[in-house]
């Protein structure tokens, strides 16, 4: 079809992460292949791709921003790249190790307690995501992110469409698998109700309690979620943990999660 | 088999750019015997497909008796429309329907036809401008009141004053912020009103454009005499299924995609203007 | 069909109606135990029916235990039954597939549905059903989905005998007592059954089992159980019509309350037999040579509902909240000549918060009238 783009040269960077948002891309399957067919693979570290320093059209991006040299390289892609995606919570909201921006006291403490040679480490003050240094043109969320997220983003793309962004709550798309609620069944604190659909409410559907890995839904009432928990007899610092979590540096994450942790 | 869910492939005959976010699509069916069954009525939309993306209404602004063409005015605004606009001529898309229910001009027949728009979501009423004006002599005084933000906003500039030629028949023109070269009112739609003579005993009114600005024209006319059965607006609300099934559209107790999108204003009355329907 | 007389089926012979509906081809659905709720699923042998179970609701809550009741039916409703069987959660509406020069063919993907009798039905989701199939059925366009499955159902009512502190279904006028939408309805006691055909599709598969007459003092106390049903309901809603009064509340302020509890997660609107919103959307193969073009619940609590060119009209909790009640309660009854509540008590038991739908109601009614 004369619409469809040329073959779009791609990208794939890693930061402050573990990697396994990038295994949506290896675990593909047969439609890694197809992916190759239609896009040029310009840069994946963990495939063993390396050209660096060229201009691409898409350039996928894992992990936060926690380093000085992490600022100088995402600004230098940011250039080279015509359309950036941010895949998984620490390259979205500064992920997991965002935590200690919420709970280490100073920088020169924390490296102290993990570090034998503190001096060797260098470090930004805080984990940031990367929408905190460079524009970001879509972000997809979760912990990890999934290959359905990935290629349907890059499906969109290819038709020259804007990729769609679904920010419903999970609890949509957990009553259309029919998952039996676990938090009317079983008292558990889950956290479907604040959180943003994508993963297929995995989770509940082997009986347990969603731990928002894919951050804050659009239009959530974190208060009424927390209070619902105490009723189900959470104290106060816990309550505080199912926001200070993965995503404990998306705004209304963090913000709910310190009322409930000042409260303890 | 009826499946009222299944589009019919259509292709671009022609495209037209009509500003930098606007397209007109000159659309016809590939299956010459759908082409032949088709017919619309002036205010109905269709929903257009673009494949692999997904389903948009869009109103027909052709004449209900060109049976070659359908044209949709396209403006660059969500997801889908981004994309529709940059279709070329030759490209083929899906299209379904007509849905809704149109505008009244059997109603209208021998009575003042007064058109207002506003901003730029003037396509609906296109349609009927178009159609008068080809059959002039069955309708009294026309008057066409289009507002828009910024005078750059305004498209069709030469059509609008080709229509002040016509006899019997009335252009106002007026935007928020005016530019340079604009020659016409300065102010909100409702300042329009202000200059048109209007005779409220025999005229019908059509207006579609943001639900402010139709609210200060309802306002107005029904202040100036107009009766509540003579104004007739045409509503916007999102549509996914256009067969009153998906729930989107609905506005109280209608579907929009049926009941509308062109309603009398008193079947509306009792919610327009809250905010949240 | 009048109601003829009700023959006995005693627990022992339950397994034999199942027999005599698989024989005649059905796939047979009905309440068994899943993940701590009564829910409906495929049933292979009597011995898969909730006998014993009982549940415990209350706004928010949710608990199963067991006695050594001989009855496999002595619960209120569960998450979900009727609807997800014709109304599918998630479904393909056609596939299109655009060849080398552009061109596009579309090909509609209609369920290929399979004979069903859900047993063990309760009279709120007949109610439910009729509503759902005036909406996918009775309008200008027969949804072909919807329809394909629908037909194919066989339903056997059991008269409802242990309702649930949420439930309200004697106020709406919709139960506990089954009154019409069965093939076959069903009282059940600690002996057995009592049963009667409600269709000729039911008469046809009473008549293979050749039962005996009932008494008239067993359907007296039969129905006087049913009675007792209603009787225990404590919920009820302010007035079977409350459109005008909640049309005429737009801008209370218990709008804003009940916003300042409600979550937006649209849990009520999932699990309520009525609600039929659907978002649709297109799946593409990642090559782009064919698509997928699927519909999907939703519900008027996403942003996505009412939303116009990336705009939403519903930004709001108090205005998404507002949406669903007065359309459930108000709007409804233009549309479909009653209200769209059929007193399943649901959207009371899973909202995570406990966000009691007749007490909105009625905090808005009473306001009103003071």
């Amino acid at each position: 079809m004369n619409t469809e783009m040329v073959k779009p040269r791609i990208a794939v960077h890693k930061f402050s992460s573990c990697d396994g948002c990038q295994l949506a891309f290896l675990n593909a399957g047969p439609a890694l292949l197809e992916l190759a067919e239609l896009t040029d693979i310009v840069y994946f570290a963990e495939a063993g791709s390396l050209e660096r320093e060229v201009e691409i059209d898409i350039a996928f991006v894992e992990g936060s921003i926690s380093t000085p040299q992490d600022l100088t390289r995402i600004k230098a892609i940011r250039e080279n790249s015509a359309y950036l995606i941010t895949i998984g919570a620490c390259a979205t909201t500064g992920g997991l190790q965002g935590l200690r921006n919420l709970y280490a006291s100073n920088t020169r403490d924390w490296t102290g307690a993990i570090y034998a040679r503190p001096e060797f480490i260098e470090t930004l003050d805080e984990s940031q995501p990367v929408s905190s240094h460079v524009k970001v043109d879509l972000e997809l969320w979760g912990c990890p992110v999934s290959t359905q997220q990935i290629m349907t983003a890059l499906r969109a793309l290819l038709f020259g469409v804007t990729p769609g962004d679904d920010r419903d709550k999970i609890c949509m798309e957990c009553k259309r698998r029919h998952n039996v609620c676990v938090l009317i069944t079983k008292a558990a604190p889950c956290m479907g109700p604040v959180t943003r659909t994508g993963c297929g409410a995995i989770c509940p559907a082997y009986g347990r309690d969603c731990y928002a890995c894919y951050g804050p839904a659009e239009n959530i009432n974190a208060e009424a979620l927390a209070t619902c928990f105490e009723g189900l007899g959470l104290l106060p610092q816990d309550i505080a943990r199912r926001f200070h979590f993965i995503n404990c540096n998306a705004p209304n994450f963090k913000q709910a999660g310190t009322i409930w942790r000042n409260k303890s | 088999m009826n499946n009222p869910y299944l589009p019919w492939e259509a292709e671009v005959v022609e495209r037209v750019q009509e500003s930098a976010s606007i397209v007109t699509l000159r659309i016809r069916f590939t299956d010459p015997a759908i082409r032949r069954r088709y017919r619309f009525d002036v205010g109905q939309f269709n929903m257009v497909y673009l494949y692999g993306v997904g389903e948009i209404p869009v109103s027909i602004v052709s004449d209900p008796q060109d049976e070659q063409l359908l044209d949709h005015i396209v403006r660059a605004i969500g997801r889908v429309t981004r994309a529709l606009v940059t279709l070329k001529q030759g490209d083929r898309l899906g299209i379904r329907g007509p849905y809704g229910r149109g505008w009244p001009l059997h109603e209208a027949v021998g009575k003042d036809v007064v058109l207002i728009t506003g901003g730029l979501g003037c396509a609906p009423v296109m349609s009927v401008i178009n159609f008068i004006v080809k059959r002039r002599e069955h309708f009294g005084k026309l008057t066409i009141l289009q507002g828009v933000k910024h005078a750059n906003d305004l498209i069709w500039r030469t059509q609008y004053e080709r229509w002040a030629m016509l006899p019997n028949t009335q252009v106002l023109l007026a935007a928020d912020v005016a530019g340079p070269q604009w020659q016409y009112l300065v102010g909100k739609a409702t300042i329009l009103l202000d200059r048109a003579v209007l005779d409220a005993t025999n005229s019908i009114a059509m207006m579609c454009g943001p639900e402010i600005m139709m609210q200060a024209c309802v306002t107005e006319l029904l202040q100036r005499g107009f009766n509540p059965e003579s104004l007739w607006l045409s509503m916007e609300r999102n549509m996914q299924c256009a067969v009153k099934h998906c729930g989107h559209c609905q506005y109280g107790p209608h579907f929009v995609c049926q009941n509308g999108p062109v309603f009398q204003y008193p079947e509306i009355d009792e919610l327009f203007g809250h905010k949240g329907f | 069909m009048t109601r003829g007389t009700l023959l006995n089926l005693p627990h022992a012979a339950l397994g034999s109606l199942l027999a005599v509906l698989r024989q005649q081809g059905y796939n047979c659905i009905g309440p068994v135990v899943r993940d701590g709720a009564i829910v409906y699923r495929r049933v292979h042998h009597v011995s898969d029916l909730p006998y014993g179970w009982h549940d415990e609701q209350m706004p928010g809550t949710y608990r199963l235990e067991r006695s050594n009741s001989p009855r496999a039916f002595s619960w209120a409703v569960g998450p979900e039954a009727l609807k997800p069987l014709n109304f599918a959660s998630g479904e393909t509406l056609w596939r299109a597939e655009r060849n080398h020069e552009g061109q596009i063919q579309f090909e509609e993907t209609l369920p290929a549905a399979q004979p069903t009798a859900v047993i063990g039905v309760r009279a709120c989701d007949l109610a439910a059903l009729q509503l759902q199939d005036q909406h996918f059925l009775d309008g200008p366009y027969r949804d072909p989905y919807y329809a394909a499955r629908r037909e194919q159902l066989f339903l056997v009512a059991v008269h409802c005998t242990h309702p649930a502190d949420t439930c309200f279904c004697a106020s709406t006028g919709d139960g506990p007592q089954a009154e019409y939408g069965f093939d076959i309805e069903m009282y059940e006691s600690e002996a057995g059954f009592l049963v009667a055909p409600g269709s000729a599709a039911g008469e046809a598969i009473v008549g293979e089992l050749q039962l005996s007459k009932s008494n008239d003092s067993q359907r007296a106390i039969a129905e006087e159980e049913v009675r007792q049903a209603a009787r225990k309901q404590t919920r009820t809603l302010p007035s079977q019509n409350l459109r005008d009064k909640l049309l005429a509340s737009l801008d209370h302020p218990h709008w804003q309350e009940v916003a300042k509890r409600c979550l937006s997660c649209g849990n009520c609107s999932s699990v309520c037999p009525t609600c039929f919103c659907h978002t649709e959307h297109d799946n593409p193969a990642l090559d782009g040579r064919t698509t997928e073009h699927v519909r999907e619940w939703s519900s008027c609590f996403t942003a996505e509902h009412g939303d116009i060119s990336g705009k939403p009209i519903r930004v709001q909790t108090h205005l998404r909240y507002r949406q669903w009640l007065t359309h459930k309660l108000g709007s409804w009854h233009d549309q479909y000549g009653r209200s769209g509540c059929v007193g399943c008590g649901r959207c009371i038991t899973w909202c995570p918060v406990g966000i009691d739908i007749t007490k909105e109601a009625a905090a808005i009614y009473e306001a009103q009238l003071s």
